[in-house]
């Protein structure tokens, strides 16, 4: 459960990217966020996961109080929050295993649970064949799975996903679309950033439309809404 | 702490030293020149500080007696010095004694005030508990009956205590100096390698590695940097310590100074370079990934 309440986050340059923001996201759903570049999608998400802290207001993520939090408890919020970005963000000195036992290894699980769990999340997203490889060796689509796997192997309650398939092409956008339905249909709550009309149009969930850092639309089975 | 975990981080610690491969070298000499001139200055300041102490310790006040004093009142005299404060030892030296100092300082010349020619006086030589309180001492010590000066090494010793103050302040105050350039050393390079690691570090702090999980291999990494950079500088000052120690001795023999002894300044001086490269590296390290915790 996702819960901001008032929220407001204006940055120190005077830009107010987020305005008296109130939403609530159940566990388990799935929830596109669209809007115009600039209109306050990034902050917003980049404030479940205590990246950003709001100016005003309050924000839950589970049992975290996200601005009462202190800084040293972060991390136990990051590990109930994954985060999957537009450009991956792997490692490429590490093979595609090393890379998600990487951040299991840094919460200190234990090497055999690692072990079992990495190939877990490798067989969910398709790329068990692909283990010894390294990123660069890897397609687009491939490498955002990894990213995938990665970001769910600590099993976080909530994943969030900024514009995953903004550098893919279309056919390589819906096989991590099939991914994410797999992972949310598991009880996984997602939120995803997306300018992808298509996907927002043919897979139906929760839409939030952001504009000038505030909800302009909120609609279950929404669509996408802008011109592409 | 898990132990494996702490195995973890010496092994990425490790792992950054041999990628960073000329960074780490680069900041080993900067430790070391640093330590080298911290060790050396150390090193010249504490024996300078021993010379000067046995300089302090030899000032004494000399008691000149009056030469009217018979044996009875001579030794009375004694005692009254004996029991004046801060007096630590009292000794005699008879005229006789007196002139043969004299004949052995300045030559068989002398000898012709033997007996009954010799102009000396009977002394008792006083040492004070401390160098400091010399001067008190020879004062009340002319007041005594029977005593027909008191003399110590007066403006002479005053100064010198004065001088050997100051030397040590500024000593104190440059090897500060030089530890705080070692740590901005320590902490550039850390920073470094911490640059072309910043990715890894966006990455653990994203999937919620604790602060001190990500700090920890970069603090080890500059503790070995410190340490390294620590063990060159005891070697060459130990090496050069050793010879200067024999030949600078041979110039002492037969005065009342002495360096440091090898056994133990040595030891002490490698211990607490080792410590400071250690510490200093340490703190260089926390100081320069702060800045990329920040989330």
């Amino acid at each position: 459960m996702i819960e901001m309440l008032n929220v407001s986050k204006k940055y120190p340059n005077g830009i107010t990217a987020v305005n008296d923001l109130t939403i609530r996201i159940e566990q388990g759903e799935f929830v596109y966020v669209v809007g115009p570049s600039g209109a306050g999608k990034s902050t917003f998400i980049k404030m479940m996961y205590r990246e950003e802290l709001p100016t005003k207001g309050t924000i839950k993520v589970g049992d975290f109080d996200l601005v009462k939090m202190k800084n040293k408890d972060i991390p136990y919020l990051r590990r109930h929050v994954g985060v999957v970005f537009q450009d991956f963000k792997l490692l490429p000195k590490l093979t595609v295993y090393e890379n998600i036992a990487y951040a299991m290894e840094v919460v200190e699980k234990n090497p055999k649970i690692i072990k079992k769990r990495v190939l877990e999340v490798l067989d969910l997203v398709n790329l068990k064949h692909k283990v010894k490889m390294f990123p660069n060796e890897l397609s687009g689509g491939e490498q955002q799975r990894i990213a995938i796997a990665r970001a769910i192997a600590n099993m976080p309650r909530v994943l969030i996903c900024d514009e995953p398939t903004g550098n893919l092409d279309p056919e390589t956008s819906w096989e991590i679309m099939n991914i994410l339905e797999e992972i949310s249909n598991r009880g996984t709550t997602i939120i995803m950033a997306t300018h992808n009309s298509q996907i927002v149009n043919q897979v139906r969930h929760r839409v939030l439309a952001i504009d000038n850092g505030r909800i302009v639309r909120d609609q279950q089975e929404g669509e996408y809404g802008y011109e592409a | 702490m898990k132990l494996r975990t702490m195995g973890r981080h010496f092994k990425e610690a490790f792992k950054s030293l041999v990628r960073n491969g000329w960074m780490s070298v680069a900041a080993v000499s900067a430790v070391a020149v640093t330590l080298l001139l911290v060790g050396s200055f150390v090193a010249l300041l504490m024996n300078v500080n021993k010379l000067a102490s046995d300089v302090e310790n030899d000032v004494s006040v000399r008691v000149y007696i009056d030469l009217a004093a018979n044996e009875e009142q001579q030794t009375q005299l004694g005692e009254e010095l004996e029991k004046l404060e801060a007096v630590e030892t009292v000794e005699y030296s008879s005229r006789e004694d007196e002139l043969q100092q004299v004949v052995g300082t300045y030559g068989a010349e002398f000898d012709l005030f033997e007996g009954d020619d010799n102009p000396l006086h009977d002394v008792y030589i006083v040492n004070t508990t401390t160098p400091q309180q010399t001067s008190a001492v020879a004062k009340q010590a002319e007041e005594l009956e029977f005593v027909s000066q008191a003399n110590y090494g007066g403006a002479e010793a005053d100064k010198l205590f004065k001088t050997m103050e100051n030397v040590r302040n500024v000593g104190g105050i440059v090897i500060i100096a030089l530890l705080l350039t070692a740590v901005f050393l320590i902490s550039n390079t850390i920073r470094i390698t911490i640059f072309s690691r910043r990715t890894e570090i966006e990455i653990m702090k994203l999937v919620g590695a604790t602060n001190w999980f990500i700090r920890w291999p970069f603090v080890i990494e500059g503790a070995l940097i410190g340490l390294v950079g620590a063990i060159i500088p005891t070697a060459i000052i130990s090496g050069v310590y050793i010879y200067g120690y024999e030949v600078i001795s041979n110039y002492f023999v037969g005065t009342y100074f002495s360096l440091l002894p090898v056994n133990p300044f040595l030891f002490q001086l490698g211990a607490v370079l080792l410590a400071v490269g250690f510490v200093i590296g340490s703190i260089g390290s926390i100081l320069s990934i702060r800045k990329f915790l920040r989330v």
